[in-house]
């Protein structure tokens, strides 16, 4: 009964979320296009879809994996799981305790990328648009490698406790070199794919794991440092992507090169 | 004759029922799996860690199972979602608008777009909460209730504005065929400026805060409106120009919420 009730709950402010956005969609077509929309019954039944599918898979998150994931974050962030018992009030941190951490970071910044919907509707149309040349799983492998590469510096900078400001510099510069060489076609894809990282399934349990680190470290304010996570979680993916699209021509220019010389 | 006259075009033969239940199981089949690879990960990742890393049992396994069944469920449903209304929707209307020609209304569109779908997003709404707490703690801000709740709306629309400012640019970007890496590199020259120019407490969450702007039925949208609008207007290439709206409205709120740090 109660999980009813909560479902019922969610829906209801998940269509709160979705009605603004129905409501410009169909006022310009009906007002300013005047033009009827095509299949209105498959249309109809394809957002009662979406809205009853994004507040499942919300609800189902909330039920089976989020509580689990933010307690594990605060366990394996604790002062008694990083030093041991005996040690927890020593106080001293080195970056190289935090073994676990960094793993755990890594891990859950690949998972949830991968489950993540609203990457997974790019890649859809990516592969559509590229006509089969860019693969649905090999577009979200390389944003999830990203996605692990970028949670796991970012608690890395938290355990170190240096500035945000200096990772988010140098990785601009790695990513303007990388639009340099990378193939032409894929840029505007890879710059999409960071902003699409950070959705519904990463957001919770990456910034769990910010504040987490934040509030156990010593010298470390949760206010000023467990910020900045999600930032770091943006901006690999897209390296990740070019870097994805520049072996896979290097690959390519090889296979090219070998059948030509036989 | 018009396509649409030509009747062997327009009757193929009616699908037999069987037909249909065989082709929506066998949909439906592969979606599932397709959710069930989608989720292995995160499952996989936390029995790990919960099991070998943490040694501890995992609690109210019977929930969890359910509750991983309602994800796979929920998942395959929204994909099946996205191709029946979102991406229709979205390339349908980028069709009309590049037949109608009026390129006011299309930009107005866009900055709605943006605009409506951000301020009520829920995980921009936390992070508004949290920055005002953190600017009433630094004593930028009068802790008081009031104060703190109209920071956060402030904050909110700031970003909202920025997203509708994004989407706009994002189309007149594909309407004209600039390059997307121009446009990105001054963002990031913006953001560089920014940093040094704005209050430290703020840089944290302005950095975050172009992440969670972009919700997951706003995605799909704008996706396919970008997509849509390349694929109507000659000499424009889907995949080089109709992507990378997206990259631009995760880029202005960084700028945006460090401006409104070093005003209010």
């Amino acid at each position: 009964m109660g999980f009813l009730v909560n479902f019922g709950l969610s829906l209801l402010t998940m269509l709160r979320d979705v009605l603004p956005i129905m409501a410009i969609l169909f006022g310009f077509q009906f007002l300013l296009l005047r033009k009827p929309i095509r299949n209105p019954g498959r249309v109809f039944l394809g957002l009662l879809f979406v809205i009853l599918g994004l507040t499942l898979f919300l609800e189902g998150l909330e039920m089976a994996l989020f509580p689990l994931g933010r307690l594990m974050a605060e366990q394996l962030t604790a002062p008694e799981f990083i030093h041991g018992e005996a040690l927890a009030t020593l106080g001293e941190v080195t970056w190289n305790d935090y073994g676990w951490v960094y793993v755990f970071a890594a891990t859950i910044g690949f998972s949830t990328t991968i489950a993540e919907p609203a990457l997974l509707a790019v890649a859809m149309k990516a592969n559509q648009v590229s006509a089969g040349t860019i693969t649905i799983r090999g577009l979200r492998v390389a944003v999830a490698i990203g996605a692990a590469i970028g949670v796991a510096l970012g608690t890395f900078r938290i355990v170190t406790g240096t500035p945000l400001h200096w990772y988010i510099i140098a990785g601009y510069v790695v990513v303007i070199i990388q639009t340099a060489m990378a193939p032409r076609k894929i840029i505007p894809l890879a710059y999409d794919s960071g902003g699409v990282t950070t959705s519904t399934v990463t957001v919770p349990l990456v910034a769990a794991l910010g504040l987490g680190l934040a509030e156990t470290i010593p010298g470390r304010s949760p206010i000023l440092d467990g910020f900045g996570l999600i930032a770091f979680t943006a901006l690999f993916p897209i390296m990740a992507v070019m870097a994805y699209a520049q072996l896979s021509e290097r690959k390519a220019r090889k296979n090219a090169q070998r059948t030509s010389k036989s | 004759m018009h396509p649409a006259d030509d009747p062997l075009l327009t009757h193929p033969r009616k699908p037999r029922p069987a037909e249909i239940i065989r082709a929506t199981l066998s949909s439906a089949l592969s979606s599932l799996k397709e959710s069930l690879m989608a989720l292995l990960p995160i499952v996989l990742v936390i029995a790990f860690f919960q099991l070998v890393v943490l040694r501890q049992p995992i609690p109210n396994l019977g929930e969890i199972l359910f509750g991983a069944l309602l994800v796979l469920a929920g998942l395959a449903l929204f994909v099946r979602g996205l191709e029946l209304a979102l991406f229709p929707i979205g390339e349908e209307m980028a069709y009309n608008f590049v037949k109608r020609g009026n390129l006011y209304w299309l930009l107005l569109f866009a900055f709605l777009l943006g605009f409506g779908t951000t301020a009520a997003e829920p995980a921009l709404i936390a992070i508004a909460d949290e920055a005002a707490k953190i600017a009433a703690s630094e004593g930028m801000l009068a802790s008081s209730e009031a104060a703190m709740a109209s920071y956060a709306l402030g904050l909110r629309l700031a970003v909202a504005l920025a997203v509708g400012l994004a989407i706009v640019i994002g189309v007149f970007r594909i309407l004209k065929g600039w390059s997307v890496q121009y446009l990105i590199m001054g963002g990031y020259i913006g953001v560089v400026v920014m940093t040094y120019l704005a209050p430290p407490h703020i840089v944290g969450i302005a950095y975050d805060s172009g992440g969670v702007t972009t919700s997951t039925v706003t995605v799909p949208l704008v996706t396919a409106l970008g997509v849509g609008l390349a694929s109507s207007i000659k000499g424009r290439d889907p995949l080089l120009d109709g992507f990378g709206l997206i990259a631009f409205a995760s880029l202005t709120p960084m700028i945006f919420v460090m401006a409104y740090g070093m005003f209010f």
